[in-house]
């Protein structure tokens, strides 16, 4: 068992050592990132992962009745395990054009950062550690999560945690971007989407105003007049719109997604109640329907800044130059929150475009983004995070 | 046409048939085979880091069933060869590659070098253009030779036909070969027809026959690489495997004309050699027809299918490979 010192001295030569893995990480990255995988329709990504499991020797990889495909690394002892995740979804539909490019130093297309790439080192990790001959004392358990974004709310996961016997220690989130990023608390969130139609009959007396666009309006007026606090910090996202066929056909129907996202669970669960007194008092003023549609939330919580678990990430991180930036998470680490399991979120790369079809990720700084996630895993296993 | 339905039942194959790699990386190395992969490039550095990674990654590192990767390139101006490199494929110039012979510009002069560049006992050609790569494009043409000695060529098709009943063919050609080589084989060489997709860039070949057929530079290689080939070794040389998809940027109508254009005069010379025919000037000016603010103007394009001889005739390769003619 190494003792953190020496460790940290070891994970500068290592970031060089990883670099004969590009070819084989890359592939696994473009041939996983060219199978389209929407939320709810995860399996074939998952496939593709179970496969190069199995082919990695790995015990138990299977896919579980959550849609999740999971992997075991056994350990030497075995006495607990350490769990890795990345979601196996993207917000991108099968329609898509999920096509790959591979330039001299980037790699861009659709969903190559959130998360092919966290996917694509959980497909590649067993390899490296076989290869270089690392062995954990600890199980590493490899959880490709199904049904994590958006309407899935983080259904994969949830469903793992609740019916695995595993003794899970710790575990880590690996996100493809951003480098540097460290994530070891969750926000309290409220996700849900607000739905404005009119009747068919069109009312020539409400001229001009019977649109489920205008009536959408109505209330993103009046969400955004909402007062929130300073402190505990807090905002509401408006992350979506849409509505409406054509330049002159009235709107039948339009659709608001948003997030109201808390350090305070009580805020969100007031901004909750006052969206939901806004939905009902815009659609008795104009006899529209309007449908308020929340589907996920989030308790707030986490490890403490000074657990040794985010203690161990930033000296395994500033021992390889990287500079953490602490951010709180709404991804899987609440999941694992929830189930009191300490965790964290780490990025491989740096990346742009997020969420767009031109997503584009570095290639130099994924050997740094690797070192560090092979250092924390010593660093659990070692037993220093607990 | 019972002939030509044994054929396509015994020497048509699937890729999915080959997936075990294991087990086809052993069948290599027990025979002692040595495998060179051939990407010739022109301008392709969208598609050639891709094509590296995969192909380095899956075939090599993983399974070494490729021995050697070469870009051989026609003189890109884009960042072919620099992403190339990058991607540890060994690089070319075709014109360095023999540089006391005259230059030659065109794809067949990039697979003709390959054959004295190149050290494999097998060499696999595919084109660099494809956007959905996967090992199988490798793979999927070099499981028939590595398992039957008897093959000498191996020829990829994608479309998966739709009804294989008595004559009726598959919709897998695309529009150069349905309607210009496929009518010109049934006329000519009725047992090619077996060949789902006659004009596919991607084959795998043995040496022993890749450097006794003579290369045309242009669009005629494969057509005359058929022909070539059924003449010397007959139909049961060759074997044809179906890669599913091929995705790569379609080629507008007058792109195809001048690639008819090119095939046709390789098809004739080699008809004339054998006697069918007996044309002895033919036209190399394409002539197609443009637009201008109501005037008609005349696209005069010289297209002259120029060849390169068997491999086997140059002195260096013989010297280089102790072969004699």
């Amino acid at each position: 068992m190494k003792n953190l010192d020496s460790l940290k001295k070891e994970l500068p030569e290592l970031e060089k050592k990883l670099k004969k893995y590009r070819e084989v990480l890359l592939a696994n990255l473009v041939m996983l990132g060219e199978i389209p995988s929407p939320t709810f329709e995860e399996q074939n990504r998952i496939k593709f992962i179970l496969n190069r499991f199995d082919e990695a020797g790995l015990t138990d990889s299977s896919m579980d009745s959550g849609g999740n495909g999971i992997g075991v690394l056994s350990g030497k002892t075995g006495e607990k395990a350490i769990l890795l995740n990345a979601h196996a979804d993207t917000i991108f539909t099968k329609k898509t054009d999920h096509t790959m490019q591979v330039g001299e130093d980037t790699i861009t297309g659709p969903g190559v950062a959130d998360n092919s790439l966290g996917l694509a080192t959980l497909a590649t990790l067993p390899y490296i550690l076989e290869d270089l001959g690392i062995e954990l004392e600890n199980d590493l358990v490899m959880l490709c999560g199904a049904k994590s974004l958006g309407r899935g709310n983080l259904e994969g996961i949830r469903f793992f945690l609740e019916n695995n016997a595993m003794k899970i220690s710790s575990a880590i989130c690996i996100e493809g971007i951003q480098l540097g990023r460290l994530s070891y608390s969750s926000l309290g969130m409220l996700r849900g989407e607000i739905t404005c139609s009119v009747p068919e009959s069109y009312d020539w007396s409400r001229f001009g105003d019977a649109s489920a666009i205008l009536t959408l309006n109505e209330i993103i007026n009046k969400m955004n007049d909402m007062r929130l606090p300073r402190r505990p910090r807090t905002s509401i996202v408006m992350g979506s719109i849409s509505g409406g066929t054509s330049f002159n056909t009235i709107a039948r129907d339009a659709t608001l997604g948003f997030e109201v996202r808390s350090e305070s669970q009580e805020v969100v669960e007031n901004a909750g109640k006052t969206i939901n007194d806004i939905v009902m008092e815009v659609s008795s003023k104009t006899g529209d329907r309007i449908e308020l549609d929340i589907f996920a939330k989030r308790i707030p919580g986490g490890i403490p800044y000074a657990h040794p678990l985010t203690n161990c990430a930033k000296t395994v991180m500033e021992s390889l130059d990287i500079e953490p930036r602490l951010a709180p998470s709404i991804s899987e680490l609440s999941a694992l929150i929830d189930e009191n399991i300490p965790a964290l979120t780490l990025g491989i790369t740096k990346g742009e475009s997020t969420f767009k079809t031109n997503e584009t990720i570095e290639i130099e700084p994924i050997y740094k983004g690797l070192a560090q996630l092979i250092g924390t895993i010593i660093a659990a296993d070692g037993g220093y995070c607990e | 046409m019972n002939k030509l339905q044994k054929w396509i039942d015994n020497n048509t194959y699937h890729h999915s048939e080959f997936w075990d790699l294991k087990k086809l990386v052993e069948e290599k190395q027990k025979k002692g085979l040595k495998i060179s992969l051939c990407l010739p490039t022109l301008n392709e550095e969208k598609t050639i880091g891709k094509e590296l990674i995969i192909f380095r990654s899956e075939l090599m590192e993983r399974y070494p069933l490729i021995d050697e990767i070469a870009v051989i390139d026609s003189g890109s101006e884009d960042k072919t060869l620099e992403v190339a490199k990058n991607y540890g494929a060994d690089t070319y110039l075709a014109s360095d590659i023999l540089p006391h012979l005259e230059p030659k510009k065109g794809k067949g002069e990039n697979l003709w070098k390959a054959i004295y560049q190149l050290e494999g006992d097998i060499i696999v050609y595919v084109d660099a253009d494809i956007s959905n790569i996967h090992p199988r494009f490798v793979y999927g043409l070099v499981a028939p030779l590595v398992y039957r000695d008897e093959l000498q060529y191996v020829k990829a098709f994608y479309d998966r036909p739709l009804a294989f009943s008595g004559n009726t063919r598959a919709s897998g050609g695309g529009r150069v070969t349905e309607i210009l080589i496929r009518p010109l084989f049934s006329l000519f060489f009725p047992d090619l027809t077996a060949i789902i997709q006659p004009l596919s860039g991607e084959y795998a070949v043995r040496r022993d026959v890749l450097d006794k057929i003579a290369f045309p530079i242009g669009y005629g290689v494969e057509t005359s690489h058929l022909i070539d080939v059924y003449n010397k070794f007959g139909l049961e040389a060759f074997a044809q495997t179906d890669l599913d998809k091929r995705v790569h940027e379609n080629q507008p109508t007058q792109a195809l004309g001048k690639m008819a254009f090119g095939i046709l005069q390789t098809f004739i010379k080699r008809v004339n050699a054998m006697g069918v025919f007996n044309v002895e000037h033919y036209e190399t000016v394409l002539r197609q027809f443009q637009v201008k603010r109501n005037h008609y103007e005349q696209n005069l394009i010289e297209i002259e299918e120029q060849e390169r001889p068997p491999m086997i005739e140059i002195e260096e390769y013989r010297k280089k490979f102790n072969k004699k003619v």
